[in-house]
Formats: C-alpha cells, sequence, structure tokens
C-alpha cells in the first residue's frame, strides 16, 4: 500500500513543482473606489467586477530567474512559456496546450525524463521545431515519431513541428492535451521576444520551506505564487486515507491476534490450575505466577512477531517480482513495494504490545487463583 | 515454653450471609521434634484447620505463630516466603507438576530460595532422593511413576530447603497398607533424625497411635 502512495505521491508531486509563478489573471485587490476618501467608513458595493486588463507574460522574468537561482533555499528555477494551441488534422482541429520549457534544466528538476516513453530529452533539444507530444495526441491522430504535426495559435497561424518524443504523465488528462517544445519554439510561434515568459516554476531543498517562500516571493516579484500544498491538498487526503485504511485493517488483524492468545492463555490457564496451586502451595507467589504466563505470553508474541515479519518480508519479496503494467504508469513494471525498517519495527512493536495486553489479562486471573480452593476441589 | 508452631483462639466461618461456623477457639502447640497427628471425622474441619496453618488460607479470626512470631496479618509475599523456607506441605493427592521430571520437581521450591546455586540444589536434591530411596528415579518425567513412589517424592520436595515443620493432610490416605506403613517410617524417620516437627491429618487409628500425641476435632471443636 506504502509502495503504490509513493508512486502516486511521485506520480504528481514531481510534476509538480513546489512553487509556481504566473500572472493569474483575477480582480484588483483595490478597487478605485477604496481610493475615495469620501467613502472611507462606507462598505462598498461592486456589481460585475472585470479582471484587472493585465499581460500573461512575467514582467522581468529573466532577472527573476537569475535572482532565484542566487536564493540558498532555491534548488533551481526553471521558465516556461504556456499557451493554447489547436493541433491540426486534416480539418480537425484538437484543443491542446503546448508548454514552452528549457529541457535540460526541466528534466534536473522533475523526473520528466521518465515519463518520456519514445524519445529522449536531448532529441528536444537538438531539433529546432521538435515537440514532445502527449501520448493522447498522438494517439487520437495517429501521429508517431519522426513525423510532423501542425499546431494552430489562437491567432490562428500555422507552424508545422516535428514530433521527437513522446510524452506519457499517466494522468489522462494531461497527456490528452499537453504537449512539450523548446522556450524558443513557443516564443517564435506566438511572434514574443526571448524574454516572453509566462511560468516559473520553482524547486526547493527542502518542501517545508515552501509556505514561508510563497509570500516572500509574491511581494518581492509582484506576481502571483501557488504552492505545492495548495494544489495537492485535494491528493493528501487521498493518501491519508489509504494509510488510514492500511492501519484499520492491520489493527483489526491485530486485535483479532489479540483475542486468539487472550483465548489461549485463558484455556491454558484453566488447565494448569493444579499446576499454579502447587506452586503457590510450595512457596511461589502470585507475581511469580503471574511472571510465568506473561513471559510465556512474551515468548508466543516475540517469535510469533519476528515469524511474521519474515513472512511478510517474503510475500513481499514475492509480490515484487510479479509484473504490473498499467498504462498509466508506465515507469513501473512490478508491483510497487516499499521495505521500510521502521514499519516493520511499529509491526514488532505493535505485535508486542497486542500480545502484552491480551495476556495481561489472564495471568492476573492466575496471579490470584486461591490454591486452597484448589486443593479443597480434589 | 516455646513452640515451633502455636494458635491462639482460630475460628474460620464460610459464607456471608449466613456464615457457617466451622472452626471453633481452636488452641494448637507444636514444640520442635513433636509428631501430632490429628484426627476426626471427615467435615470436622481437620483440611480447613491445616491451611489455616500452612499460611495458604488467611481468611480467619484470631492468631498463628510460628516460631514465637506472628503470622496473621502478614502480606502475600511474606506468607509465600514463609512456606517456601519454613513449612513443607503434603497433599492427600500427589501433587506434582506432571510435565517436569522427579528432580525438576524437587527441586523447585530450593531454586524458588535461590539461596543457593543451581548444582548444588542439584545435588542435594539427588541426595534426598537416594537417601528416600528413589534414586532410581531421578530421571524419570514426575506423571510416569507410582502414586507410592509420587507421595514420597513429594516429601522430597518438601524437604528440599530443610523447614521445620511438615505438613500433611492424610498423606497416606491414598496409598495401600505397604506404601502407607513405607511413608509413616520416612516421616518418623525424619523426626528422630533431624528433630523435624511434623503435624498429620490421618483417618488411621493405627498410625496415629504411633504418633506422639493426636488431636480430635468435632464439629470444628478441639475435643482432646
Ligand atoms: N468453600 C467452602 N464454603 C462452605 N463450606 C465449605 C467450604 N469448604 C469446605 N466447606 C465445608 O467445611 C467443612 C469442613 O471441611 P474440611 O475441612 O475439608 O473437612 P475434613 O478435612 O475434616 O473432612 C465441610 O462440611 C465442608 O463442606
Ligand atoms: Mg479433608
Amino acid at each position: 500500500m506504502t509502495g503504490l502512495n509513493t508512486i502516486l505521491d511521485d506520480l504528481i508531486l514531481n510534476q509538480v513543482p513546489h512553487i509556481h509563478l504566473c500572472n493569474e489573471i483575477k480582480p484588483s485587490e483595490k478597487q478605485a473606489i477604496s481610493l475615495y476618501k469620501d467613502f472611507e467608513d462606507a462598505v462598498p458595493i461592486i456589481h460585475s467586477i472585470k479582471p484587472k486588463q493585465n499581460q500573461k507574460k512575467i514582467h522581468n522574468a529573466l532577472p527573476i530567474l537569475n535572482d532565484l537561482e542566487k536564493n540558498k533555499k532555491v534548488q533551481g528555477a526553471t521558465p516556461q512559456l504556456q499557451t493554447q494551441i489547436f493541433y491540426l488534422s486534416g480539418n480537425i482541429e484538437l484543443g491542446g496546450n503546448l508548454v514552452g520549457v528549457d529541457i535540460i534544466k526541466e528534466s534536473k528538476l522533475s523526473n520528466i525524463q521518465d515519463y518520456i516513453i519514445e524519445g529522449s530529452i536531448l532529441d528536444l533539444k537538438n531539433t529546432e521545431n521538435g515537440i514532445l507530444l502527449g501520448a493522447g495526441v498522438v494517439e487520437k491522430m495517429s501521429l508517431s515519431v519522426g513525423r510532423k504535426v501542425i499546431v494552430s495559435t489562437a491567432k490562428g497561424d500555422k507552424f508545422p513541428l516535428k514530433v521527437v518524443g513522446i510524452y506519457q504523465s499517466g494522468i489522462a488528462d494531461i497527456d490528452n492535451i499537453q504537449s512539450y517544445t523548446n522556450l524558443k519554439t513557443v516564443q517564435r510561434i506566438l511572434g514574443e521576444a526571448e524574454n516572453y515568459i509566462t511560468d516559473i516554476n520553482i524547486m526547493l531543498y527542502d518542501i517545508s520551506d515552501t509556505p514561508a517562500l510563497v509570500g516572500v516571493l509574491e511581494k518581492k516579484y509582484n506576481v502571483s505564487a501557488v504552492d505545492i500544498n495548495q494544489m495537492n491538498a485535494q491528493f493528501e487526503t487521498g493518501s491519508n486515507i489509504r494509510n488510514l485504511i492500511t492501519y484499520a485493517v492491520s489493527i483489526t488483524l491485530l486485535i483479532v491476534a489479540g483475542f486468539g492468545i487472550y483465548n489461549i492463555q485463558n484455556m491454558l490457564i484453566y488447565e494448569k490450575m493444579n499446576d499454579i496451586a502447587i506452586l503457590k502451595a510450595i512457596g511461589f507467589s502470585g507475581s511469580d505466577v503471574q511472571w510465568i504466563f506473561l513471559s510465556q505470553a512474551t515468548f508466543i508474541g516475540v517469535s510469533g512477531g519476528i515469524l511474521g515479519l519474515i513472512v511478510g518480508l517474503g510475500l513481499s519479496r514475492l509480490i515484487d517480482t510479479i509484473p504490473f503494467k498499467t498504462e498509466a504508469l508506465p515507469t513501473i513494471t512490478t508491483y510497487p513495494i516499499v521495505y521500510n525498517p521502521t514499519d516493520y519495527l511499529i509491526g514488532l512493536v505493535f505485535a508486542l504490545l497486542c500480545t502484552f495486553i491480551a495476556a495481561y489479562f489472564p495471568s492476573k486471573k492466575a496471579r490470584g487463583i486461591d490454591p486452597v480452593q484448589i486443593i479443597r476441589g480434589n | 515454653m516455646s513452640y515451633i508452631l502455636e494458635t491462639k483462639n482460630i475460628n474460620k466461618f464460610f459464607g456471608k450471609e449466613k456464615p457457617f461456623h466451622l472452626l471453633k477457639d481452636i488452641y494448637i502447640g507444636v514444640q520442635k521434634g513433636e509428631f501430632t497427628s490429628i484426627m476426626g471425622k471427615s467435615g470436622s474441619g481437620k483440611s480447613t484447620l491445616l491451611y489455616i496453618l500452612s499460611t495458604m488460607d488467611t481468611d480467619y479470626t484470631g492468631e498463628l505463630y510460628l516460631q514465637n512470631e506472628l503470622v496473621t496479618g502478614k502480606s502475600q509475599k511474606q506468607l509465600s516466603y514463609i512456606r517456601n523456607k519454613k513449612i513443607g506441605f503434603i497433599f492427600q493427592f500427589h501433587y506434582l507438576l506432571p510435565e517436569f521430571s522427579v528432580l525438576e520437581n524437587v527441586m523447585l521450591p530450593a531454586k524458588k530460595l535461590a539461596m543457593k546455586s543451581a548444582e548444588q540444589i542439584e545435588e542435594d536434591a539427588i541426595d534426598l532422593l537416594k537417601k528416600l530411596h528413589l534414586g532410581h528415579l531421578v530421571s524419570k518425567k514426575a506423571s510416569k511413576i507410582s502414586g507410592g513412589e509420587k507421595q514420597r517424592v513429594t516429601v522430597a520436595r518438601a524437604l528440599i530447603n530443610e523447614p521445620m515443620l511438615l505438613i500433611g493432610d492424610e498423606p497416606t490416605g491414598n496409598l495401600d497398607s505397604f506404601n502407607s506403613e513405607n511413608l509413616f517410617q520416612l516421616l518418623k524417620n525424619l523426626k528422630e533424625e533431624k528433630g523435624l516437627s511434623l503435624l498429620m491429618v490421618t483417618h488411621d487409628e493405627d498410625l496415629a497411635k504411633r504418633t506422639d500425641r493426636t488431636i480430635y476435632l468435632e464439629d470444628g471443636r478441639i475435643i482432646k
């Protein structure tokens, strides 16, 4: 389960930058009316607010990039130019998204490379009009590596691009529309200058710095900054629920096992009633007797726990070799398994705790057995 | 006069709603090296009295002294220690741990007492078994020996910590006359050779006559 979680986490998180800078389209925070001194104490009600007239491009994108590279917390920052385009095939127009990237930089910061199922990043780098097409687009338009695809901008300009590779993220919504090309290619298609950049993606060394840095960057560069937690809150919920299920099942199993041990110990104590009475009659105290039963249960717990871990490890190993292919996760060939020593430790501790609790109550009963009653009973 | 065991006005009741007065005003004194037998009809309270004297039953009124030390009111832990060190108990039924060997059964109380090393205990246990003519049983499993043998092994176990008092609840009750005589001789020798004090419930008038004195119980009262 953890293996799957990690993979799904990677799937999203590695494609999502820690901080994303862009010029979001939104209304001005300060509307004109608030500048009027006359209405200072009034609550203004404005109808049909329109978004601020704004460029999509980030102002001073290149100096910002330079500045970010110098920041010690920042692992790297990559420029992107995203634009809406149409893929043309005959008279069919397929809406899509073209992302211009600095592919070398991009591949260092994200694992985009893992998702290129045909071709390579170098092919893109070295081909002037190259395009990494989304797998969904490729399929819809029956294309293949080496062929040409014509894209058209919103303004209607058409450009032929050469398919140098195929990109499959595993998320169909992305693969059906998104393609990558070099930054310069997009700038040329749009007829914009070399400093025309719409988005900057930032990867940090420590993901926990994200929330603090977002505010700082937003103020400093006068852009919108979106952080990973905001984008992935939903995603976390999924992970959490899967974890919750894992723990719920494990705990249920432990409780069942605990009842088993409780029963065994209880029966054992009835069976050994005579022996307990003898021990007490010849000078063993109640706590001695309790100790005997507790240490026996601990032995069961430890040996059972260790055996369980070994069997569990063996099964994991086995499952690890079973082929597991899915369209959505192209990098995976066998079932994803995580071997985390902490998990095994937690398992052992819980198993011990469980046996101890399960054995405690019967052992307490053994402690309280009155030898006179047993001896008289015979 | 100093007693090994002494009781003062012990009374025992059973039940809470309508208490049943089982033992009434029991005064007993057992001297060092004295072999005392207790007789009485079935249900007269002999076993109940022995459980009190052996410190296993603490639910009574009155006072119990061992070597002039008040035992009544001591904690369970202290009582366990007293049973372990000072009192040997022989039951009517041969109470051995069936899964252990004869030797292990005999060693058990000494291991609990932990005054000697394990090797020393083993040596002593073997010596003791040999003295009781049980040397051939040492490594046998306790469940695989005869009733008479079991009862003598119980005696060995009761003696391993060299107690000052041996208490027996009809120890010969389940034995045939040969084994019964055998065991009685063994107990008598212990008293004579080691100066051990003995307190034994019996139904056998002949055996009782051969002890130093006999206490008769009737309806929970000492009548003689
Ligand atoms: N737990 C008990 N509750 C009530 N009465 C009991 C209990 N144990 C024993 N008795 C009664 O106490 C009486 C004396 O028992 P016991 O000491 O075993 O007699 P003895 O050993 O002389 O045959 C018997 O009548 C028996 O029924
Ligand atoms: Mg009796």
